[in-house]
């Protein structure tokens, strides 16, 4: 991160991506649409996309224990865009990728990123992925980000990705798409926290199409205040494979959520699961923390932690 | 020394009033070992959350050590010095079991202190430290979690609601062990909701709770052979006990 970076930036680099300091190993930072610093290693490339904004980040197969950093930070008022960042991880690597988006918006003009990851994940490659939204500023103007992900996967790899968005963004539309050949697993962890009137939409298709081709994807979500959300993962078992969707949801005040998995098996042995439930936090969770001393407030904080950690 | 006078708790349900707890009157000095007994759906576990502040006492009056609880919230008698450990737990998706004893202990625990808490209700330690009290965990195992927390938060009056159900005989051994090192070694007072006649004869006085009223009292010597006696309480005993 560049030297001028303020105290607001630094804080939004810290919240999305826990960093405090110039990460190790390869990374992009991006301020207001800007390059803000960039680092390629002897393994892992990063280079700007010709044709439209974005960069391409190519992994040399075999690369292990190696990372990337790739955080977007805006903190201008009214600053909108559209990012395509495209991940190509060479057969048998082994990496972890840490993106995120964070907006500060002070002003009253909307701030808004729509990104847009495509994976491709060569055989036997295995990638972990975290990617955290984060919104904060007094200002009137709307936070929104729109991320749409697609993954290739090839046989026998692995991702699991780890998204969060714990308040803060107003408005947030999310694209998922993954088709897994033979052997490939992909495990999601979506956590979600929305409050006053934001509104989260999460769309999901998984597309088992290899033999043993696997899926988890565990849903936690907290609707509070006049917030709303609405899920629809979708599983597809084209193959013998196994798929679970897990989705669980705290509502509180006037929020709303509807949860609509789908499973769909066009194999005979595919073998699909789908849990889904909703509900306002248990009063006999409330009353056994405030026998040991806590007020209902801070009792509804540590269940609210718990549940989405 | 917590006090209990004219102790009402009344429901009103579809088929009318419902009488639970019919004027209570109890006093139990600080310090002492106390095990209530008697026959299912008798009120003792009413008047537990009566104490605790989970349901509202109807009239009557609940001084402990000079304070007056009813009209305190859930939260104020536990500051005040008042646990209680559910008889059914609830299970919380997410909390590992050291989030809710450091919770129960009102400071961040080791990983060391949480086994020993965990050893002393007969759960082999490290294995459960990090374990989330969800429903991958079986009844007697959140059951004694729950009584790990009331040890861990060593309040000066500790309620226990059949601390024995759902568990297995060694954990019943360690569990009885402990609370005979807590009636040799703490100041607190214990009240222990229990059938079991081991935890029974570890009692500084017996208390038997039937039709919502206390109906007997006294030293385990003298009110044990009666309840044993009296068949209809004697057989539900013996029933829970199994
Ligand atoms: N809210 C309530 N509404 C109706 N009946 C209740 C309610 N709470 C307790 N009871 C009834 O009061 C009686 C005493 O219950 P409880 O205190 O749980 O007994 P014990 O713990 O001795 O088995 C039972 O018959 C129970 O069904
Ligand atoms: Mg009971």
């Amino acid at each position: 991160m560049s030297k001028k970076m303020t105290e607001i930036e630094r804080n939004l680099l810290r919240e999305i991506a826990d960093l405090h300091k110039i990460p190790e190993g390869a990374y992009n930072i991006r301020k207001d649409g800007e390059l803000d610093g960039r680092n390629s290693t002897a393994n892992i490339e990063i280079v700007n996309k010709e044709d439209v904004p974005g960069i391409d980040i190519i992994i040399k197969p075999g690369t292990k224990n190696e990372s990337v950093h790739i955080p977007v930070i805006i903190t201008k008022t009214g600053h909108s865009e559209v990012v395509y960042n495209d991940f190509y991880i060479g057969d048998d690597a082994d990496v972890l990728i840490v993106a995120g988006c964070g907006i500060h918006n002070s002003g009253c003009d909307t701030s808004q990123h729509d990104g847009i990851h495509t994976f491709h994940v060569g055989k036997n490659a295995r990638v972990k992925y975290f990617e955290k939204h984060y919104g904060d500023g007094d200002g009137t103007g709307e936070r929104i980000m729109n991320p749409k992900t697609v993954i290739h996967m090839e046989e026998n790899s692995y991702i699991e990705l780890d998204m969060a968005q714990i308040r803060g963004v107003d408005s947030t539309n999310r694209e998922t798409v993954v088709d897994a050949a033979a052997g490939a697993e992909v495990v999601f962890m979506e956590r979600l926290l929305t409050h006053d009137k934001q509104k989260a939409y999460s769309d999901m298709v998984i597309n088992l199409n290899g033999e043993g081709a696997k899926t988890r994807v565990i849903s936690r979500s907290v609707a509070q205040d006049d917030s709303e959300q609405i899920f629809r993962p979708i599983v597809n078992g084209n193959a013998p494979c196994f798929g679970h969707v897990q989705c669980d949801s705290i509502i509180m005040g006037h929020g709303k959520v509807s949860s609509v998995p789908a499973i769909s098996a066009n194999h005979v042995d595919a073998q699909l699961i789908h849990e889904a439930a909703i509900g306002r936090i248990a009063g006999d969770q409330l009353l056994k923390l405030m026998t040991l001393g806590l007020s209902a407030e801070e009792a509804e904080e540590k269940i609210l932690t718990g549940f989405l950690k | 020394m917590l006090s209990i006078k004219n102790l009402n708790y009344t429901v009103n349900t579809e088929k009318g009033q419902l009488d639970i707890l019919k004027d209570i009157n109890l006093d139990i000095d600080s310090g002492k070992f106390i095990v209530i007994t008697g026959p299912n759906g008798g009120g003792k576990t009413t008047l537990a959350k009566a104490i605790m502040g989970l349901v509202e006492a109807t009239s009557g009056s609940i001084v402990y050590e000079g304070e007056e609880l009813v009209g305190k919230s859930v939260t104020e008698r536990a500051r005040l010095g008042v646990s209680y450990g559910f008889q059914q737990p609830p299970r919380f998706k997410g909390m590992q079991v050291i989030d809710m004893l450091s919770i129960a202990a009102g400071k961040k625990l080791k990983n060391a202190d949480c086994c020993e808490y965990l050893t002393k209700v007969g759960l082999c330690a490290e294995e459960y430290v990090n374990r989330e009290i969800d429903t991958s965990l079986s009844g007697g195992e959140v059951k004694r979690i729950e009584i790990a927390s009331i040890l861990a938060r060593n309040a000066s009056l500790m309620i226990f609601d059949e601390p024995e159900a759902g568990i297995d005989l060694w954990s019943f051994a360690k569990l009885t062990e402990t609370f005979e090192n807590i009636h040799r070694n703490s100041d607190s007072t214990i009240i222990i909701i229990s059938h079991q006649e081991r935890i029974i004869r570890l009692a500084d006085e017996l208390i038997l709770v039937s039709g919502g009223s206390v109906t007997k009292r006294g030293s385990v010597a003298d009110v044990f052979p009666d309840i044993m006696d009296d068949t209809k309480i004697g057989c539900t005993l013996m029933e829970a006990d199994k």
